[in-house]
């Protein structure tokens, strides 16, 4: 039991970590702890501006 | 022992497999249940990635889990970053699955539901996933270059020159195509106008949430979106029934038309914040949920499927689009079995994620295996309906007539009985005025949908309700592809424009910004009012011209993979990339030759241009005649563009295969992981 209750967690915690990559949360995450601010306005246009670059350039398929 | 019986469940899972791939393939006379499809599809997607993928990996590519990727070595953090394999699957995933698989395969359901269905699958395991996997794997070994810089490298300038062209061509018509199925789905629909309408001041205020309120708070804030667009689809039911604001939301074509290219222009040219990221993440949002949905669904209701195997329309006759079903069921599916495009994402942002060499087997091959499913389920959802609706919605009023009474009649003169009334009260179920003469695919999709959803999850009284939503998650993609794909097409067209005025390659020159996204726009815009203003609908010339460029677009990525391959002393196995080429050449050659020469007026483009010439003249069908030429012109440069390279790349493997030439890849040198070592 325990064990299958571990794998659902393990599961759900990788299609969390998915969603949180597709929808740039995790990378939203990476750029705080990488320039060393907290979660604010400010900081969240800085990281868009920084990821407008590569995020618009990135093809989506038909 | 444990050997024994994974063989045995192998022999199981092949057997299942045959034995469904026979069934869809050789029942005929009662409907089939499309479970068939269903366990046909799962056991050739298990047999190929179990066996031929891992041929691929272990033969050809001797995959390197010990050699270390892009993502290790040049992690910065941002684009650069090593990522759990499963996390750069769904990643991929939602890159590459778009719109195409859903409304390929529901226009090429026009020859039947066996065509397409052994397409996608055959295509898929054979072309499609082996295309997207290699060439994932040369950009991780090559630093995570694209397919453009690949193409330069491997095979020379021209080709680097062509796969830029096609790029461009691809984007341009694929943006005119898709706003113009957009333009279908919601002409003379204010239910459906309105729900589209609301989802950009929602985007706008997912915006200012994301930047003001929390900032960052992604997933919640899709959440919120969506509830939003739920409730703006409960309200468009109150919108249609009342009169004057019916009114207001009821548009023609051509008016819709102006108002989707004014809509791309802003959102090229606004801060990305605002609109596109929003507006991204709330289709991606609703995407990954609806095909989820849709899978429990298909598999809840388990449908009958009550289109014939073959229709009468194999011999090009068909309403929906003309031509004989080779070539052109091969190009109206591109998505759900190869696609070029899937070319450019498997050398864009995914070879920077990939953690080890050996997961690019599981991310290339195994997402564009899911994305087949998709398009198996588009195939499903077009089939559960009664041949004789499917034909009613998706024939232009210019085969079948105006008139219902006129279409039914003609319809069930083709040996698909469907009366007036059965579409009047189809119509009334789904909350529209008509659906007749709603070409273009999503409509059609959209009532399948609907059909699975009412049966399956909340019964016929939301039947009105999925049609709207379904239509909502269509248009809601396509708008999204429109947007963003303005953007990166501006961009490259910045890029080029650059090396002949600096400024203008500046992408915060706003000058450069708003000349640029005009050209972008009117060069889609163009194709899109081309398509409106057809009396046969548009998506009759448009589609193959798409599914054309497309598979040219495959045809480039293949000659890269397979010049690479013969570059790296493997050309005894050249054949899982050249197969696959030599058949895409097949197809889009001989599309090409028939969309331009073809003595059928609706075939060819200069045939239909010569008839018109031919009869009396107005200004409107001078417009046709021209834009007739422009399709012929432009899909003779892209076929003459393709061939350059494919002699190219044929010379590179001759002289290497016959020692004349070096066979030196251009990879990045060898670099132990650290990963494992850390494992350890």
């Amino acid at each position: 039991m325990r064990r299958v209750l571990k794998m659902i967690r393990a599961f759900a915690g990788t299609g969390l970590a998915a969603l949180r990559e597709i929808f740039d949360e995790a990378a939203y995450a990476r750029f705080l702890s990488r320039v060393g601010m907290v979660s604010s306005s400010e900081s969240y246009a800085a990281f868009r501006r920084e990821f407008e670059e590569v995020k618009t350039r990135r093809p989506k398929c038909c | 022992m444990n050997k024994t019986f994974f063989v045995l469940v192998w022999v199981a899972i092949a057997g299942l497999g045959a034995v469904a791939v026979g069934a869809v393939a050789l029942h005929r006379g009662e409907p089939i249940n499309a479970l068939w499809l269903v366990v046909a599809a799962t056991c050739c997607y298990a047999v190929g990635y179990r066996f031929y993928s891992n041929f691929i990996s272990a033969r050809i590519l001797a995959l390197d889990g010990l050699r270390a990727t892009p993502a290790e070595r040049l992690e910065n953090g941002r684009d650069f970053l090593v990522t759990n394999k499963w996390v750069v699957f769904g990643h991929h995933f939602a890159a590459i699955a778009g719109p195409g698989p859903l409304v390929g395969p529901v226009l090429a359901a026009q020859f039947g539901y066996l065509p397409g269905t052994m397409w996608v699958l055959a295509g898929a395991v054979f072309a499609g996933c082996v295309q997207d996997f290699v060439i994932l794997l040369f950009s991780v070994r090559r630093d995570g270059k694209s397919l453009t810089e690949m193409a330069k490298d491997e095979i020379g300038r021209v080709g680097g020159f062509v796969a830029y062209v096609a790029v461009i061509a691809i984007l341009i018509i694929l943006l005119g195509v898709a706003a113009l199925i957009v333009v279908n789905a919601l002409k003379a629909s204010p239910w459906g106008t309105f729900t589209i309408a609301m989802t950009m001041p929602i985007a706008l205020l997912m915006g200012v949430y994301l930047r003001r309120i929390r900032p960052g708070k992604v997933l919640e804030v899709s959440a919120l979106g969506f509830v939003l667009v739920l409730a703006a689809i409960w309200g468009g039911q109150y919108v249609s029934q009342h009169e004057a604001m019916a009114r207001l939301f009821t548009f023609s074509a051509p008016t819709l038309a102006i108002l989707i290219m004014i809509y791309g222009f802003f959102a090229s040219a606004l801060p990305v914040w605002l609109l596109l990221a929003p507006r991204d993440y709330l289709s991606t949002f609703v995407k990954l949920g609806t095909i989820a949905l849709l899978a429990v669904g298909i598999v809840l209701l388990h449908p009958t499927l009550h289109m014939p195997a073959l229709t009468r329309f194999v011999d090009g006759t068909g309403p929906v689009f003309a031509g004989r079903i080779f070539p052109f069921a091969f190009i109206t599916i591109a998505c759900g079995a190869i696609s070029g495009f899937h070319a450019l994402i498997s050398s864009g942002t995914t070879p920077k994620m990939i953690a080890r060499e050996t997961e690019t087997r599981m991310v290339g091959y195994g997402a564009m295996m899911a994305e087949s499913a998709v398009a198996i389920m588009a195939i499903i959802a077009a089939c559960v309906m009664q041949p004789g609706i499917y034909f009613a919605i998706n024939s232009p009023a210019g085969i079948v007539g105006q008139a219902p009474a006129a279409a039914a009649a003609t319809i069930s003169s083709w040996g698909f009985p469907v009366t007036a009334a059965d579409m009047q009260s189809l119509a009334h179920a789904v909350g529209e005025q008509t659906l007749f003469n709603r070409t273009g695919g999503a409509p059609a999709f959209a009532v399948g949908m609907a059909h699975i959803f009412s049966h399956s999850l909340g019964g016929e009284t939301l039947m009105a309700l999925w049609y709207h939503f379904a239509i909502m998650f269509e248009a809601l993609f396509i708008l999204t592809i429109l947007d963003a794909g303005t953007r990166v097409a501006r961009f490259m067209v910045q890029d080029a424009l650059g090396h002949v005025y600096k400024p203008l390659g500046r992408t915060s020159w706003y000058p450069s910004i708003l000349a640029t996204s005009a050209l972008i726009v009117g060069a889609w815009g163009y194709f899109l009012w081309q398509g409106v203003k057809d009396p046969l609908g548009g998506i009759n010339s448009l589609w193959p011209l798409f599914g054309i460029a497309n598979q040219l677009l495959a045809t480039v990525a293949l000659c890269v993979a397979t010049t690479i391959i013969i570059k790296m002393h493997r050309a005894k196995y050249a054949a899982v990339t050249l197969v696959p080429l030599a058949w895409l050449v097949a197809v889009t050659f001989t599309a090409s030759w028939h969309k331009m020469f073809d003595a059928n007026p609706r075939v060819g483009f200069l045939a239909q241009a010569r008839v018109l010439a031919a009869g009396p003249m107005s200004p409107a069908t001078v417009r046709v005649i021209f834009n007739n030429r422009l399709d012929a012109a432009v899909t003779g440069v892209l076929v003459v563009m393709v061939t350059l390279v494919l002699v190219e790349s044929a010379r590179q493997w001759i002289g290497i295969v016959s020692g004349a030439r070096e066979a030196r890849v251009k990879e990045s040198p060898f670099v132990r992981t650290r990963l494992v070592e850390e494992r350890e």
